[in-house]
């Protein structure tokens, strides 16, 4: 099949019809080109999206206090309902093995972390030591909050590294240094980053049992973060059940949504999954609809072909040719012309894409727009078949054709 | 080598049918050299078509070697025109892209012979036209002489059983049309059938025996 004459048979007419062939093939070569554009540009949508959510653990479901917007049992809506250490229990009672609460509560003042005399301001979060992994912190040097951090009440804090880079000086030692927050005195054990960006580094961890002490928030825990192995179906219904657990426990009214205000992640990262699933069908959906459009180019090109090359075709067919010898050469032709112009479209493309993302400063919504290699093969796939299809119908059309009529063709 | 029985042939065009073809039963044997001759219209052309198995008939029957010859595929029609019948024609049809040393040997390249092998062969058949020096040139490089002795290198280098010549001398003058003849005597000598259609009585001359066609139907065999 692939025999050096097809090869010149198949030059000689791209090369006598040099102008029909660059405009079929750029049909072509735009439709391939647009669809790794798009296809690039939906990544990097998705990418950047998906950045957002991996600066934290996506299967989180956070559950926080509220206030009451209906009345129940004789009280008067607008009450603040706080989660208290024993709503940790009920809760812990009403999720799925092997899930993890932690604790954060944040400490809103105007707090002043200080280090010989320099005085900063940055937020301070008291967490438990599984608070970690709901942030996705990676530790740089020492080690997050830890268990008998937690029991004993320790004055210890891990900083984040733009914490560190303002109160010590860019990357010097911080470990085992004491520094002041709001004049308590916490030693520092850890140095962390997050890619969460900037806002999740300028702040410090302090156990959440000594901080309740030192600033006197008592029995008061904050949001109570769950890192659970649920799926959406099951998120939902935790959801619900801890919502009615909190309302016996709080006295309000179980219907009441904002009594206490629930952020279920896992759901939420489900449907931008989901979205994002959609859009890259809709991409391929206008890709391919595009390479139809190139397809018919193609086609009738190849319909031309053949009733230029019907004499010769009859020339061929009296000699000894077989229809089959006649239409692989036709389908031969227009794969060949349909891949060059693909591949060119493709290369161009991810040329193009390999500009956008080193030239386009990442935004919050859009990051490394690129095509995977497995999108690439997909898509010279669909070059090759589209090609043999658009030959197939003008290949048929050639192997009808009558040797008589043919050589009569003058 | 040709046998041939009460062949009818017409043409459906639209409503009206020609009846081109009224009965022809003839016989040519092996290594004979036969024209058909007859007016414009009188039916030779689509004699020589059935014939080469180019076209189909109607009635009767047509053995060639032999075989019967009906309702073929056109695959197996492929494969008895690469194998056993040779095409020379009025005007040439040569390839027009490919030299012609490459259209001397496109037959082999429809019998999978390597392209080493069948250049060598074709290369043979050249200096048996006396062309050699002109295999690597274009048919448009060509003189109509040239022309038609490329095309008759083509029609035997698969050492056909019977070669078809349809106005062989048509478009080319008396001296070149003497010397294609001569060319076409000598394969005949080599043991190779060959029909030739003609309306020249001097070219008809040439052969063993003239078949002549009017209105369908053949009016005299000599």
């Amino acid at each position: 099949m692939f025999d050096r004459d097809k090869w010149l048979e198949i030059w000689s007419t791209v090369k006598q019809n040099k102008l029909r062939t660059f405009l079929t093939s750029f049909s072509v070569f735009w439709g391939i080109f647009m669809l790794i554009i798009l296809l690039g540009s939906g990544k990097g949508l998705q990418n950047g999206v998906e950045k957002e959510f991996a600066a934290d653990a996506t299967n989180t479901v956070w559950i926080n206090g509220g206030v009451t917007t209906m009345p129940y049992k004789g009280m008067l809506p607008g009450r603040r309902i706080n989660l208290k250490s024993a709503d940790l229990l009920t809760i812990s009672k009403e999720v799925q093995a092997g899930d993890e609460l932690s604790v954060r509560k944040d400490i809103w003042q105007n707090n002043t972390i200080s280090y010989k005399n320099k005085f900063v301001s940055f937020d301070v979060k008291c967490v438990s030591p599984a608070y970690g992994k709901v942030e996705n912190i990676e530790m740089l040097e020492g080690r997050f909050l830890n268990a008998l951090d937690m029991s004993d009440n320790r004055k210890v804090v891990s900083i984040g590294y733009l914490v560190r880079d303002e109160l010590f000086g860019e990357n010097n030692q911080a470990i085992g240094e004491i520094i002041l927050i709001n004049d308590i005195p916490f030693k520092v054990v850890g140095v962390f980053t997050d890619s969460g960006g900037d806002r999740d580094v300028r702040r410090v961890y302090i156990p959440h049992s000594s901080a309740s002490k030192v600033f006197g928030f008592g029995d008061e825990i904050g949001r109570i973060p769950i890192l659970t192995s649920a799926n959406v179906e099951e998120s939902k219904l935790m959801e619900q059940r801890i919502r009615l657990k909190l309302s016996e426990t709080h006295i309000f009214d179980p219907a009441d949504p904002r009594a206490i205000n629930v952020w279920n992640n896992v759901e939420n990262y489900a449907q931008f999954t989901s979205l994002f699933a959609m859009i890259n069908i809709f991409v391929w959906f206008i890709g391919i609809m595009t390479i139809i459009a190139g397809i018919v180019g193609v086609s009738n090109i190849m319909i031309i072909v053949v009733k230029e090359r019907t004499k010769e075709i009859g020339i061929r067919k009296a000699i000894g040719a077989r229809p089959s010898s006649i239409v692989s050469l036709i389908i031969m032709e227009s794969v060949v012309i349909t891949s060059v112009a693909g591949y060119l479209g493709l290369v161009f493309g991810t040329f193009i894409l390999g500009l956008m993302s080193k030239y386009m400063p990442d935004s919050d919504f859009f990051a490394n727009p690129e095509v995977s290699l497995g999108v690439a093969i997909q898509a010279t796939v669909v070059l090759v078949i589209s090609g043999a299809l658009a030959g197939f119908w003008p290949a048929l059309r050639a192997a009808r054709i009558r040797p008589i009529e043919a050589l009569r063709d003058e | 080598m040709i046998k041939l029985e009460n062949i009818h042939k017409s043409y459906n065009t639209g409503a009206t049918s020609l009846h081109v073809l009224k009965g022809i039963s003839a016989e040519i044997h092996e290594g004979e050299m036969v024209s058909i001759m007859g007016s414009s219209g009188s039916g030779k052309s689509t004699l020589l078509n059935i014939l080469g198995i180019l076209d189909g008939y109607d009635q009767g029957s047509y053995l060639l070697n032999n075989i019967p010859v009906r309702n073929m595929t056109e695959k197996k029609a492929a494969w008895f025109r690469n194998n056993y019948l040779g095409f020379v024609f009025q005007s040439f049809n040569l390839i027009n892209y490919k030299n012609a040393l490459e259209n001397v040997a496109l037959p082999l390249y429809y019998q999978n012979i390597s392209r080493k092998k069948r250049n060598i062969i074709a290369m043979e058949y050249l200096e048996k036209v006396g062309l050699k020096e002109w295999a690597h040139h274009l048919p448009s490089e060509l003189s109509g002489g040239q022309k038609q002795r490329i095309a008759i290198a083509r029609s035997i280098i698969s050492k056909p059983k019977v070669i078809f010549a349809d106005e062989p001398t048509g478009a080319l003058d008396t001296t070149t049309s003497y010397e294609v003849m001569n060319i076409l005597k000598e394969i005949n000598k080599e043991g190779i059938t060959i029909v030739i259609v003609t309306h020249e009585n001097d070219i008809a001359g040439m052969t063993d025996r003239i078949i002549r066609l009017k209105d369908g139907l053949i009016i005299n065999k000599k």
